[in-house]
């Protein structure tokens, strides 16, 4: 997910009875599927808890910025890259809000920066991954954003009010990003044979990374209950992995494609697909710094903040010279 | 063939290359724009350089599928933008200039911006239907453009020591290229004669007005007009375009006669 294996502080979860009054007030208003609001109190595993996972999510919008906006130069039409383009816009904007949403629990934009260019941040891991060609952007709109979706839209009810109302918005543009990832697939399975290998090779490539962003399994987590519990993670990981499986591979037969997996298969049983398990030593070593791309994207975000300095230095003097002249005026008009 | 035959085809053909340099301007500065993406040095400015690329990819298509249609040859606007060598483009060399620095690429914005206006503006009034009605579309993005652009020259060459020379340096080394942006040549005065665009030369004074008070205010030094560098209007490049042509046109030329 965009953000993944998120943890929490306690070494358990505790129950109402266990609790102090007020924290025993908070949890209620939970339990009763009340919002938490940005002023109110809250227990600070909560909160640093909340400032992990929004911040993670930003960062990964604002890196996956990068594998997509990798193509933008190269989009085969006029139209494709305005679509694009447009799409890359609205992750930025995703990061904004979600920034926006983690400054309310205290924490500023800069910190938070600088905890993703020390590498004390993660991001998704799927950002990781190299697009290798235009057919990488089919996939990754299919794929990376179907598998966002998946864990979105069911946060859009989370608790803490700030998050749940900036993935409100998110959800609306994410639709259109998967869409706009599976008419680049249908179109270029159309075409020449050249073409439709270049899909195949991307689905080959883009399957088991996708299932990973769901995160190993943590029907044991201690940090997964505590999250449910908070009402800031509503589903388990497998849980929401089988879901994408279900509703992806139909899709892939649609476009006359051979998903990865010799273990996949329908189970009349249970309604849905049996799938096989990736391969989660690579999952680890991504999340390690060992991807195959995680040096050149945390490369690229630490060049922009440290290019870009005298760009929002001078914007800072600017307003400070600006502010000063508008006192000398008043004071002088007095 | 007649000799009004012959006029209409020099006319037409006038026509084409003025809408070349239209589209080919908005594409090749769209294309250097969007070459930021992700990689600005604030998210507000990956936002806001991502829309003035977008508006510019979209008056490329504006553009370009207009001179398809004049041209009469059945060539759509992604014909002509990916299917065309370097000596066909018709972009000015400011365009094609490397992004250099974050205020390299605004000062290149600027002044290009500042003339993208005034023409835009003119071109409301063109007497070809067509062509006035791309203006005023393209004009409501141009002014936000301009007004963008402007903005942030005026704040970071008044902002500290460092940013000032940083403009300053851009500034010098990016007003040689701005003179081909008022260099008319035969299909200008086609064009002009036709009341489809104005002469090149009778935007130099508004926008000279301009750039001035705007440098002013960024307490920038306008550097003189000396030798000015040219070729692009007529197809003549700099090394930089066929870098640019080689990302642009790479999918379309790989996999010919491709969906997509
Ligand atoms: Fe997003
Ligand atoms: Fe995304
Ligand atoms: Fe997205």
């Amino acid at each position: 997910m965009y953000a993944q294996m998120v943890k929490t502080d306690g070494a358990r979860v505790r129950s109402l009875d266990e609790m102090d009054p007020v924290e025993r007030a908070f949890q209620e208003r939970i339990d009763a599927g009340q919002k938490i609001e940005p002023k109110e109190w809250m227990p600070e595993g909560y909160r640093k808890t909340l400032v992990r996972q929004i911040s993670q999510h930003a960062h990964s919008e604002i890196v996956g910025q990068l594998p997509e906006g990798n193509w933008i130069t190269r989009a085969p039409t006029l139209e494709r890259k305005a679509i694009l383009l447009a799409k890359v816009q609205d992750e930025a904007g995703h990061g904004l809000y979600l920034y926006c949403a983690a400054e309310t629990l205290g924490v500023s934009r800069d910190e938070m920066y600088e905890q993703l260019h020390s590498g004390k941040a993660k991001y998704s891991s799927i950002f990781n991954y190299p697009t290798l060609s235009w057919a990488d952007i089919g996939a990754v709109g299919w794929l990376v954003d179907g598998a966002a979706i998946m864990n979105q839209v069911p946060l859009q009810r989370c608790s803490y009010g700030p998050y749940a109302r900036a993935l409100v918005r998110i959800c609306k543009e994410e639709s259109f990003h998967q869409r706009q990832g599976f008419d680049i697939l249908m179109n270029m399975v159309k075409g020449t044979p050249a073409q439709k290998a270049l899909v195949q090779d991307a689905l080959n490539r883009w399957w088991w990374p996708s299932l990973m962003m769901f995160g190993p399994s943590d029907d044991a987590s201690v940090h997964s209950a505590q999250s449910m519990a908070w009402k800031i993670k509503q589903n388990s990981n497998d849980e929401l992995r089988q879901k994408f499986v279900d509703q992806t591979v139909p899709q892939a037969e649609y476009l006359g494609l051979t998903v990865p997996d010799p273990d996949l298969k329908w189970n009349e049983e249970k309604g849905g697909y049996d799938f096989g398990e990736p391969d989660w030593s690579e999952f680890f070593a991504v999340i390690a710094g060992n991807g195959p791309c995680n040096a050149e994207r945390l490369d690229a975000r630490k060049k922009a903040w440290n290019d870009g300095e005298w760009f929002r230095d001078g914007l800072v003097a600017h307003a400070e010279k600006a502010r000063s002249r508008r006192q000398a005026s008043r004071i002088a008009a007095e | 063939m007649g000799a009004a035959q012959q006029t209409s085809t020099a006319e037409n053909a006038a026509l084409f290359e003025f809408l070349l340099r239209m589209g080919d301007n908005a594409l090749i500065l769209g294309h250097r724009v969007s070459e930021w993406c992700g990689h600005a040095p604030a998210l507000e400015e990956d936002i806001a350089l991502s829309n003035t690329a977008l508006d510019l990819i979209g008056q490329t298509q504006l553009w370009l599928g207009l001179a398809g249609e004049v041209e009469g040859r059945g060539r759509s606007a992604d014909d002509l933008a990916y299917l065309r060598d370097g000596l066909d483009f018709r972009n000015v060399l400011l365009v094609e200039r490397p992004n250099g620095d974050f205020g390299k690429t605004l000062m290149r914005q600027f002044l290009f911006d500042a003339w993208h206006y005034l023409l835009l503006k003119a071109l409301k009034n063109s007497s070809d239907r067509r062509v006035a009605e791309i203006a005023e579309k393209a004009l409501k993005e141009v002014s936000y453009h301009l007004d963008r652009s402007r903005d942030l020259v005026i704040r970071l060459g008044d902002g500290t020591a460092e940013s000032h020379r940083r403009m300053q340096a851009a500034l010098d080394e990016l007003w040689p290229y701005t003179g081909e942006l008022f260099m008319g040549d035969a299909p200008d005065a086609s064009v002009a004669a036709d009341g489809v665009a104005p002469e090149p030369a009778s935007l130099k004074k508004p926008w000279d007005e301009l750039v001035a008070e705007t440098l002013e205010e960024a307490t920038l030094k306008t550097p003189a007009d000396g030798y000015m560098q040219k070729g692009g209007k007529r197809g003549v490049h700099t090394e930089h375009l066929g870098f640019i042509l080689s990302d642009l046109q790479f999918l379309q030329r790989a996999y010919p006669g491709g969906t997509w």
